[in-house]
């Protein structure tokens, strides 16, 4: 089981609907193209919704790490929407809770980017 | 007789169903680890989010195992050991490697570490189990032992 990732656009914020793991291997690969390819097209408003992600390990963790400061380093934003209590947990646990910012509303989510 | 799992080469239950196994060092040996190990954890009795915790504890070792430790060299393999007992479980996994020094991994809770893209399956492993050691046991490599406590109900 991997992870599925569809992106849309809510005005100019990019919402990647991920579901699924995002696991060593495919899972992580998968997320990292994903995350690249929109970054590659201009895109610097980054929305990921991780409602529907049941499992993340420590893998899945760095690239949303890495996805984080690619995203940054090019003056771009990448926040977390509708974590699970167990990706919470994982985020708190890793103290990457306050790196990311991290909303329950899609609309909070999307007003928030500047 | 033993279900014949991807990525597993052998393995034996003793008297006491515990399990011992010999895994390819691949990914997918990491999933039949966890499988291995949740039905293991599962005859114990433990709850939904005890049996989530042990997985992922699992899969981190594996994957230390498997990536850092045999370097996914085909003729290494990693070596599994799962002890049940009535309120505890206990996982041993061996690598075939060098040996490893846990000094050489920054602290991932560190101010200056937090953004680095890896470093973080021990930190996970410790979180989700109650005693966690590791020791390098020549002629074989680094040895994870990790025990869950089930909590009485």
């Amino acid at each position: 089981m991997s992870v599925k990732i569809t992106t849309r656009q809510v005005g100019d914020v990019s919402v990647m609907d991920a579901s699924g793991r995002i696991t060593l291997g495919e899972g992580a690969s998968s997320f990292r193209e994903t995350l690249r390819e929109l970054v590659s097209k201009g895109n610097k408003k980054l929305l990921l919704n991780l409602a529907d992600v049941s499992y993340i390990d420590s893998s899945g963790i760095g690239e949303l790490v890495s996805g984080f400061t690619t995203v940054t380093n090019q003056q771009g934003q990448l926040k977390l929407l509708n974590l699970t209590k167990r990706v919470r947990d994982l985020l708190q646990i890793t103290k990457l809770y306050t790196v990311f910012e991290v909303f329950d509303d899609e609309t909070a989510a999307v007003r928030s980017f500047s | 007789m033993q279900p014949r799992v991807s990525g597993m080469s052998e393995g034996k239950n003793d008297r006491n169903g515990n399990l011992e196994t010999l895994l390819e060092s691949t990914l997918d040996s990491v999933d039949a680890a966890e499988a291995l190990v949740l039905k293991a954890a599962s005859d114990v009795g433990f709850t939904e989010d005890d049996l989530h915790e042990i997985g992922m504890a699992v899969r981190e070792a594996m994957v230390n195992a498997v990536v850092h430790g045999n370097r996914y060299n085909f003729n290494k393999k990693v070596h599994l050991n799962v002890a049940k007992q009535p309120d505890q479980l206990q996982v041993r996994i061996t690598d075939e490697g060098a040996g490893f020094d846990q000094s050489h991994v920054p602290n991932p809770l560190e101010e200056e570490n937090l953004l680095r893209q890896s470093g973080r399956g021990l930190l996970l492993i410790q979180a989700f189990v109650d005693e966690f050691e590791m020791h390098h046991v020549p002629p074989l490599g680094t040895e994870v032992k990790m025990v869950k406590y089930r909590k009485p109900s």
